[in-house]
This record gives C-alpha cells, sequence and structure tokens, in this order.
C-alpha cells in the first residue's frame, strides 16, 4: 500500500500540450508503471489529437468517462490554472494535484469555497508543488523519480527542493519511502501538513514519517497538535527560514513571517513539545529519521 | 506589491471610502501651492514611503500655517527616513502627501488579509487605532475582533455594524462605519490585494468616519489583470538588486550577512541559509534560481550577488532533478569565468550526472572548492569566508 496514489492509479494530464505539460509526461511515463497510468489529456482545441499515443480529449469528464481516470494533474498556466481544478472537481474525480506555481490566491479561495460549499469529496494537492510519488508504482508530479527508493517512510512537505534533499538523505542511509507527497507553498492550498499525516498513520505501510515546513501561516502546528493525540508513529520534522527576516516573502507566496507569527522557532517549539524530534540542521533529516526507527 | 498611502486613498476614494482631502507632491513649492488650495487653517505634511512607522520616525508633521507647511516639507522632502520597517539605512522621502487637518474624536483600526486557516478574506478591527497594531495583537488580543467574509456574498451588513458596534463607533455614526468596511472589502477583493489596511479609521468631532491613513498590498500573481496598479508601482522604494533579479526571473532578497547563496528552490534557499547560520555565519542574500539554472541566470545571480558589499564567499547549492548536475556544472564555470570571480566558490551538487558535474568542475582549472552534503557546503563556505582555505 502507499498513499493517495498506487500503480492502480489511471492519470488524466490537464495541459498536456503545454511545454512544461508535454515534458512531465513523458518524464512520468518512463518511471515505473508510469505508461499504463497516464492515460489521457484535455485540451477543448486539440480534442481528438493524440499527445505521443495518449488520447486528448475536450473536458476532464470525457477523459474519465473514456477511459476511467480518478486522478488529474494540472499543468495549466495560472490564469486558467483554478477553472482547470474546478473542471477536475465537477468530473467527480478522487484527487486534482496542481503543479502550476504563481495562481492569484483570490481564483484559489473561490475554487476552495465552492468545493467545501458543494460538498465535493474531490482532494486537492497543491497548487504550487512538486506532486507526489509512490516508488516504484507510479510518479505524478515534476520531482526527479530515481532518488526514490521502496520502502516505509512516509515524506511530507511544503517545498520541492527541500524534499528531493530529505528524500535523498533518506535514500542514501537505505531508507525507502512509501510515498513522498509535496502540498506546495502557496497560502491557500488543498491538502495540509495534518491531512497527509493522517493518511500515513492510517496506512499499515509506513513506519514512521519526515515533516518538513517552512516560515508562514500556522499548518505545522495544526499538525503537531494533532500529532500527538492521535499519531501512532514517530514523526521527526525540520522548518526551513530560521534565518528568514520577518516581513520579507520567501520566494514562495506562504513563505513570510507576518505579524510576528509563522516564525521558524515556534513552529519547531510547538513540534518539539508535540513528541515531534526536530532538528535545525537540514543535513540531518535522514539521520534523525533513523535514530526514531 | 506596494503602493503609497495616497495611492491607495485613490483607490479606496474610487469604492467609497471618506478620506480627507489631501494632493500628492513632489516638490516644496508644490507642496505650499497645494496647502493654499485645500485652505484651512492646519495641514498634515506627510511623507509618502513605503515603510510603516513613518509618525514615530519623524515623517508626518502637523502644520499651523503656510510658513510651517513650508518649513516641515523642506524638512521632511530628501531626508533618510528611518523607521522600524526601514533598515537602519532608512528610506529617502521623494514624495510627500498635504492633507487637511482632522478633528479627531476617536482612532480606530481596520484591516484585511487573508486568514490561511479558513480560507477567506478576514477583517481585523480594534478600538486601538493609530498604534503600533502587532503589539495591541500580542499584548491585548481581546481587543482585537475578527469576521471572515463569505467570497460569494461578502461583507454583510450585520457583520459590518457588529465589529463597528465593538470597536466603539458612535450609533449614530455606525452607518458610515459601514461602508467603509464595506468598500473596504469590495476594494480588496476587486484589486486582489493581500493587504488593505485603515489606520487610524477615525471619527471626528461631527461623528464623520474617515480613513486618516491608508495602506494596501497587492498579490504579485495577479498583477497580469491590474495594469493600473502595476503602473502605481514605484522603483524608487525598492531594492535595485531585487528589481534586477527579477528580470531574470530570480527570486532575490538582500540580507545583511557575508555569504552569498545560490540555490533551486524557496525551501532548500531557506534552508541553505539556515545551514550557514549554524556553521557560524550569515547569509548576504536569499536566492532562489528557480527549476532552470542557466548559464545566463547563473551568471546575472554572480553578478547581483557580487554587488552586495561585504561579500566575502558564494555557495552555490543544488538538488539537480530534472536539471542535470553536468549541464549546471558548466553554467557555473561560464559564469565564473564571465565575472571574474574574486571570492571563494564553495559547488555541492547533488542529483543526475553528479560525478560527471564534479569532474567538470574539478577539471575547469578554477579554485572551486566542491562539497558533498550540505553540511561539508556549509563548513567549507564559512572557512572560506573566513580565509582559513
Amino acid at each position: 500500500m502507499s498513499i493517495l496514489v498506487d500503480r492502480n492509479t489511471r492519470v488524466v494530464t490537464q495541459g498536456i500540450t503545454g511545454k512544461t505539460g508535454q515534458f512531465h509526461t513523458r518524464m512520468c511515463r518512463e518511471y515505473a508503471n508510469g505508461r499504463n497510468c497516464f492515460v489521457a489529456g484535455v485540451n477543448p482545441k486539440k480534442a481528438g489529437e493524440d499527445f505521443e499515443g495518449i488520447p486528448i480529449f475536450a473536458n476532464v469528464r470525457e477523459a474519465k468517462e473514456k477511459t476511467g481516470v480518478n486522478v488529474s494533474v494540472v499543468y495549466v498556466p495560472p490564469p486558467g490554472a483554478a477553472a482547470a481544478i474546478w473542471e477536475a472537481v465537477e468530473a467527480d474525480l478522487d484527487l486534482v494535484i496542481c503543479i502550476t506555481e504563481g495562481i492569484p490566491v483570490r481564483d484559489m479561495i473561490e475554487v476552495r469555497d465552492r468545493m467545501r460549499k458543494q460538498n465535493r469529496r474531490t482532494l486537492l494537492l497543491g497548487p504550487n508543488c512538486p506532486g507526489t510519488i509512490t516508488p516504484d508504482e507510479i510518479k505524478i508530479g515534476i520531482m526527479p523519480g530515481h532518488i526514490h527508493r521502496k520502502g516505509r517512510i512516509g515524506v511530507v512537505s511544503r517545498s520541492g527542493t527541500l524534499t528531493y534533499e530529505a528524500v535523498g538523505q533518506l535514500t542514501e542511509l537505505g531508507l525507502g519511502q512509501s510515498s513522498a507527497v509535496g502540498i506546495g507553498g502557496d497560502p491557500v492550498n488543498g491538502l495540509k501538513h495534518i491531512d497527509v499525516l493522517k493518511l500515513f498513520n492510517d496506512d499499515p505501510e509506513t513506519d514512521a514519517v519526515v515533516m518538513i515546513g517552512e516560515i508562514g501561516g500556522s499548518d505545522e502546528e495544526a499538525a503537531a497538535l494533532w500529532a500527538k493525540e492521535h499519531m501512532k508513529k514517530p514523526v521527526v520534522g525540520f522548518i526551513a527560514g530560521v534565518t528568514a527576516p520577518p516581513g520579507k516573502r520567501m520566494g514562495h507566496a506562504g513563505a513570510i513571517i507576518s505579524g510576528g507569527k509563522g516564525t521558524a522557532q515556534e513552529k519547531l517549539e510547538v513540534m518539539a513539545a508535540c513528541g515531534i524530534k526536530v532538528t535545525k540542521n537540514p543535513a540531518e533529516m535522514g539521520k534523525l529519521l533513523k535514530s526514531v526507527l | 506589491m506596494k503602493i503609497h498611502e495616497y495611492q491607495a486613498k485613490e483607490i479606496l476614494r474610487r469604492y467609497g471610502v471618506t478620506t480627507p482631502k489631501s494632493v500628492p507632491c513632489f516638490s516644496v513649492d508644490e507642496a505650499v501651492k497645494a496647502a493654499e488650495q485645500l485652505g484651512g487653517k492646519v495641514w498634515v505634511v506627510k511623507a509618502q514611503i513605503h515603510a510603516g512607522g513613518r509618525g514615530k520616525g519623524g515623517g508626518v508633521k502637523v502644520a499651523k500655517s503656510i510658513a510651517e507647511v513650508r518649513d516641515w516639507s523642506s524638512k521632511i522632502l530628501g531626508m533618510q527616513l528611518k523607521t522600524h520597517q526601514t533598515g537602519p539605512e532608512g528610506q529617502t522621502v521623494r514624495r510627500l502627501l498635504i492633507e487637511e487637518g482632522a478633528d479627531i474624536r476617536k482612532e480606530l483600526y481596520v484591516g484585511m488579509v487573508v486568514d490561511r486557516g479558513t480560507q477567506k478574506v478576514v477583517l481585523m478591527a480594534s478600538s486601538e487605532g493609530g498604534m503600533d497594531i502587532e503589539a495591541v495583537a500580542a499584548n491585548t488580543p481581546e481587543k482585537i475582533h475578527k469576521v471572515m467574509i463569505d467570497p460569494v456574498s461578502g461583507l454583510s451588513n450585520a457583520d459590518a455594524d457588529d465589529i463597528a458596534r465593538k470597536i466603539g463607533v458612535p450609533d449614530a455614526s455606525v452607518a458610515q462605519a459601514r461602508t467603509i468596511l464595506q468598500s473596504l472589502y469590495k476594494a480588496f477583493w476587486d484589486t486582489d490585494a493581500s493587504l488593505a489596511e485603515i489606520n487610524p479609521m477615525i471619527v471626528t468631532g461631527d461623528g464623520k468616519v474617515v480613513a486618516l491613513d491608508a495602506k494596501m498590498n497587492f498579490d504579485s500573481n495577479a498583477l497580469f489583470r491590474h495594469p493600473d496598479i502595476v503602473e502605481m508601482r514605484d522603483l524608487d522604494e525598492e531594492d535595485p538588486a531585487e528589481i534586477e533579479a527579477s528580470k531574470f526571473d530570480l527570486s532575490y532578497i538582500s540580507l545583511d550577512g557575508n555569504i552569498g547563496c545560490l540555490v533551486n528552490g524557496a525551501g532548500l534557499a531557506m534552508a541553505t541559509m539556515d545551514t550557514i547560520k549554524l556553521y557560524g555565519a550569515t547569509p548576504a542574500n536569499f536566492l532562489d534560481v528557480g527549476g532552470g539554472a542557466t548559464v545566463e541566470k547563473v551568471t546575472a545571480a554572480f553578478k547581483i550577488m557580487l554587488r552586495h558589499p561585504g561579500l566575502k564567499a558564494i555557495l552555490v547549492n543544488i538538488f539537480g532533478g530534472i536539471m542535470k548536475c553536468d549541464t549546471i556544472a558548466e553554467g557555473v564555470i561560464a559564469a565564473a569565468k564571465e565575472v571574474k570571480l574574486s571570492v571563494p566558490l564553495v559547488v555541492r551538487m547533488k542529483g543526475t550526472n553528479e560525478e560527471l558535474g564534479r569532474k567538470i568542475l574539478a577539471e575547469s582549472g578554477l579554485p572551486i572548492i566542491s562539497a558533498n552534503n550540505m553540511a561539508e557546503a556549509a563548513e567549507r563556505v564559512v572557512a572560506a569566508a573566513k580565509g582559513k582555505n
């Protein structure tokens, strides 16, 4: 088992004909079971055509009817990305993974509001995230597949390359991953640390979790407080941005210390108080995880 | 993106927010003319810079005669205004706002931001306006009232009135406060703001509710649909290095340390800064080179980092996932040659073709220090900065 996606997942790619969509669809198809998993694309202007053998449909609903897809990945450029997410939600998929970086916050507020008000069951991962991978089964997103190994450690993180860093350290120590999930760096997003921790907690093939956060917001604190009461497995953590000055946005739209809230120090303290072993040294994330097994 | 007080007031007026009469000015003569035009007996001379805390820093003065308007304007225009938000060097004042004096009975606070938890815009309001609202929130959180705004129906009359009463708006003025709050929200939503603040919102002696100050920031991801707001950008208020970086799609922020860092990815960039600190030095910048570390981008990044006074060494930390390490190595070498790099350079590369990348660096003939992991890289760059190589 694993969380969110596995070898039986069937994926529709929204924005498959753009430069980014094409490149990453190729990479995902080459990874593990990708050839069987990536079965449809969407572009209303190119319906009926195909991308290197993957049929292109006018919309997600049609792709679902014809191919049975249950997950979507979105590479659509920012102005149309929120609408693309909504299209996948309306088609009642299990999960939509939005890679697109730079979506206006207002658009995300609107789409999240509609998802809640209509009680939609579709989960959203991202936006502005690397995606998710279940090693040796399926990779959906932009992470480098080859650094992963199949195993029993769960990884959840707000950032892309820092996730790869953690995965790389685990793999070097001989610790494979059950799934690695990037939840993205935007202030208004879908799945949060707490949601992914819950999934790992219920996954019989995950033994321990690396949780990586960064400055801004209070999602890591919420996850830590939940873990204190409910988590049956060890969790280790790192928070990026101890050195970040307040009021400056550190690349990610959500990575900003505002009103004295959301500092790395504060997050680390809450996590430690909730029984999560934390490190201030990102070079030690793998070692720290090994120490709690 | 940030704008000036006078620009925020222009936007808010369009949405129906009452503000005092005022005129933006670029010279002392303009300021005097503006005061004469406004009439009355009291004027306020306000420095227009993007940072907050202008009053405490001496950038806002009350003038009781035209002579005083001239006097304060000549003192404030051109001064290096230092506030808790400008940093120790301060910010040069290039614009003034000349405003009619107000008869202040109450000073209140209202502000809006996006609340990440509820994923809605939150209206925050307090009876304690005019002062450092962060201190109010920290010391007397019960004095901050909040209401989450529904993105479809907007700020309701009932919620607006309730908040107005809670912060002490007199009954006779509640309807006016409601208009201001609802207009503020409409402006926030329509312009894709990330922050909209009126501090203070005042109640005057005759019961009028007026926005005495205004501040708006905007979501940079939404500027593509607001060309009118982009026009309000004042490059004089921004760090020239950050402006230059944005031209190359680099995300850069100047800091006050002495080790430059060039990293791909925002999270890894912050983590790299943290590691440098852990090994006893401080980073000179945050720099996320993004997904494609091309020769052009790396060269631009080196040039920007090298402008930093006091730069002692550079650390390049790249996790080459999709990007191959040999390509990055060639980019780093080409960039180092082009800028005739004069400070020690430590490179840590991880990912696809890392062995080949390291070989290319070693054979380049350049004095590049290689490192195998983040800890080693930080240790070596800190040592190099201290001249211990």
